[in-house]
């Protein structure tokens, strides 16, 4: 048996809600983007977190690096709770902390050089590095990327949407950190080159022994780079298992929805397949409905799925679900295939 | 099968300021009634460039060249005028971000209503009837709510499923459809998906698909079209393409899209970028990130050719492509 692997990150009932102004008689909405949000994340794993648009994935992403301060809960780094820690604190916390973002060439400042990008995140958290330091390490870290030396004088505007991805984590990378929430990373991204960069992040998982939190609305992406798979819905964890549990024997009736509905590029399983279809659409996070929030749109629900709301249970090997009725409903053979 | 559309010799180009730039050329394929046709490629093959031309929605600096015959007429070159009597009723085009092309301050139904009242004469309220029930088709829930509402307070399915409803409502023999679950959600992309598939069973309709996802492809089209820096590369049925690729570039595609049954380790991605269409390489477009150029390739550009059942591919090599050869 492997050791057990030591929690780089416990995230505690986390709770985040926006508040939303109509217009000036209107009264006050109260957003709840997320709840009821535990989970653990383990040194050296790669986390995906996946869900549709509005589920609350980004934000996730962002009260993790307290980019956004969550309402309430703990976001604890080796034990250590980030959202209570003072400002000064929080910023050299930074450098073990690094994000990417979807949008490669608008997370990248015009008027810098390549560079300067990257080495900007130094000045702040290494000051104690001299010009000629920030340099050699900006030059090892492009190399890390496969951005060739001489590029380091080029601008933004001067790269392709891929090139412009390897900035973004060169600039991730250059304070060696020790994780990387990687947010949609490859979403804009054309085929060839998508892959390309999700070779280049296994790749330097491995070399800098990351840890990854890889956030996107596409499964057979994140099932391909994961070690386990969070699914939220409407900012509430539906399930937690890793990538093989969840293809094989996905245990909410959300997930098992979603593994139908990723197209898969085989023509005949596609022919195959019965797509789970859901009905309707996401229900409003500012009026979610009462008791499990899927229930609206799932073909299990019972009557008391209204009432109560289904606590995050663990079942074996740490697998989290949250459904009332996850022990009764019986997962086809091929659960990609539906039934 | 009948033939709906047959395009010949087709070619786009845009003027810039001192030079031309040729988005799409040589290009021939023809679509049969019922028929999904997906077009494939990333950004700047010219999929998308070779519809507008057909439907005469090129930007100001294009030109379009060749043929695109719809029975005995030709599209291109058409003017609007005569166009205009073609376009909705015979060929109609949806895209990517619905939003774009519906009129925000019109009512669902006013716009809807519009298109009979313009092509099939309908009165005013009989369109309006019949728009609802076009709604309805294409599951649109409380169609008659959603009629009377403004596009912005629809979501993005449901304005995507506003944009088809609109482009059946003259029953078009041919939908165009460009990335149309692109900005879509998983869940919502399905369902899509599964509309354009009885649209094509029931209504009869001919669908072109352009995407760049080869997920999507797998699980509606009949035959597929691979486009490579402005020029189809290879041709064929989609399970022809899929599970026994003839040109490097179709292979190199499926080889990076990641598949959710089968985890693999590593992708075998594609080297390289695509090609500027201003600075074509010499030869073969995609010589400079094919694993199996050789000499040949470098000097002369393969031409689309016949290689039995119906395939067609434009590649000089003959070998085997085993994989793991994409280094």
């Amino acid at each position: 048996m492997d050791q057990t692997p030591i929690n780089l990150l416990e995230i505690k009932d986390l709770k985040k809600t926006f508040s939303l102004t109509g217009g000036l008689f209107s009264r006050r909405l109260t957003l709840t983007a997320l709840e009821n949000i535990n989970f653990n994340i383990r040194q050296g794993e790669t986390l995906g977190i996946v869900g549709e648009s509005g589920c609350g994935k980004s934000t996730l992403g962002r009260c993790i690096l307290q980019l956004l301060a969550p309402d309430e809960g703990q976001v604890l780094w080796l034990g250590q709770d980030l959202t209570r820690l003072p400002a000064e604190e929080m910023r050299q916390r930074r450098a073990d902390l690094q994000i990417i973002f979807q949008d490669p060439l608008a997370s990248l400042n015009p008027r810098m050089t390549v560079g300067e990008i990257i080495a900007d995140p130094l000045r702040t958290l290494r000051p104690e590095l001299n010009k000629d330091e920030r340099r050699a390490r900006v030059l090892k870290t492009m190399e890390a990327v496969g951005l060739l030396p001489e590029m380091i004088n080029r601008y933004p505007h001067e790269f392709s949407g891929g090139q412009a991805q390897r900035i973004g984590i060169a600039r991730a990378l250059i304070t060696e950190p020790k994780l990387i929430v990687c947010d949609e990373p490859v979403s804009a991204l054309d085929v060839s080159i998508q892959a390309q960069i999700l070779n280049l992040l296994a790749e330097l998982k491995d070399e800098f022994g990351l840890t990854l939190i890889f956030i996107s609305h596409n499964l057979s992406v994140v099932r391909h780079v994961s070690d386990r798979i969070l699914v939220l819905y409407l900012g509430r964890i539906v399930e937690l298992a890793t990538g093989d549990e969840i293809y094989e024997q996905p245990r909410h009736p959300y997930t098992r929805a979603l593994l139908t509905a990723v197209p898969i590029p085989d023509p005949k399983l596609a022919r195959q397949r019965n797509i789970d279809a859901l009905k309707g659409e996401i229900p409003s996070p500012i009026n979610p409905p009462s008791g499990c929030t899927f229930r609206t749109r799932c073909r299990f629900a019972k009557p008391f799925c209204a009432e109560t709301r289904p606590p995050l249970e663990t079942i074996e090997d740490g697998r989290l679900v949250a459904c009332h009725r996850w022990r009764e409903i019986e997962v086809p053979e091929e659960a990609v295939l539906g039934e | 099968m009948k033939e709906v559309l047959k395009v010949e010799d087709m070619s786009v180009t845009f003027e810039l300021h001192q030079s031309e730039v040729h988005a799409v050329r040589d290009m021939n394929f023809s679509l049969a009634e019922g028929e999904t046709l997906a077009v494939v490629g990333e950004s700047g093959s010219g999929k998308s460039q070779a519809f507008l031309a057909i439907m005469g929605l090129l930007a100001k600096n294009g030109r379009a060249g060749g043929r695109a015959m719809m029975g005995d007429i030709n599209l291109i070159g058409m003017p609007a005028g005569q166009l205009d009597k073609h376009r909705g009723k015979d060929i109609a085009m949806i895209f990517q971000d619905p939003m774009t092309s519906l009129n925000p301050t019109l009512k669902v139904r006013t716009q809807l209503a519009e298109v009979l009242v313009k092509h099939r004469d309908f009165d005013k309220q009989k369109a309006t009837a019949a728009a609802i029930e076009m709604l309805e088709r294409v599951g649109i829930p409380e169609p008659v709510k959603r009629a009377n509402a403004y596009p912005h307070e629809l979501s993005g399915g449901m304005r995507q499923r506003v944009m088809i409803a609109m482009a059946l409502l003259c029953q078009p023999k041919i939908l165009i459809a460009d990335e149309p679950t692109t900005a879509l959600d998983v869940t919502v992309q399905a369902q899509m998906l599964d509309l354009f598939k009885t649209l094509t069973e029931d209504f009869g309709t001919s669908l072109v698909l352009i995407t760049h996802d080869l997920g999507v492809v797998a699980g509606v089209a009949d035959r597929m079209m691979v486009m490579y820096g402005g020029r189809a590369v290879e041709k064929g049925t989609v399970d022809d393409l899929f599970y026994d690729p003839r040109h490097p570039y179709t292979l190199g595609l499926l080889h990076s899209t990641p598949h959710i049954a089968h985890r693999a380790a590593r992708l075998d991605p594609i080297q390289g970028l695509p090609p500027s269409l201003e600075h074509l390489p010499k030869g073969c477009s995609f010589n400079p990130r094919c694993a199996f150029a050789f000499d040949r390739c470098l000097v002369e550009r393969p031409p689309l050719t016949e290689t039995g059942n119906g395939r067609e591919k434009a590649c000089f090599y003959e070998g085997p492509m085993a994989y793991g050869k994409v280094a």
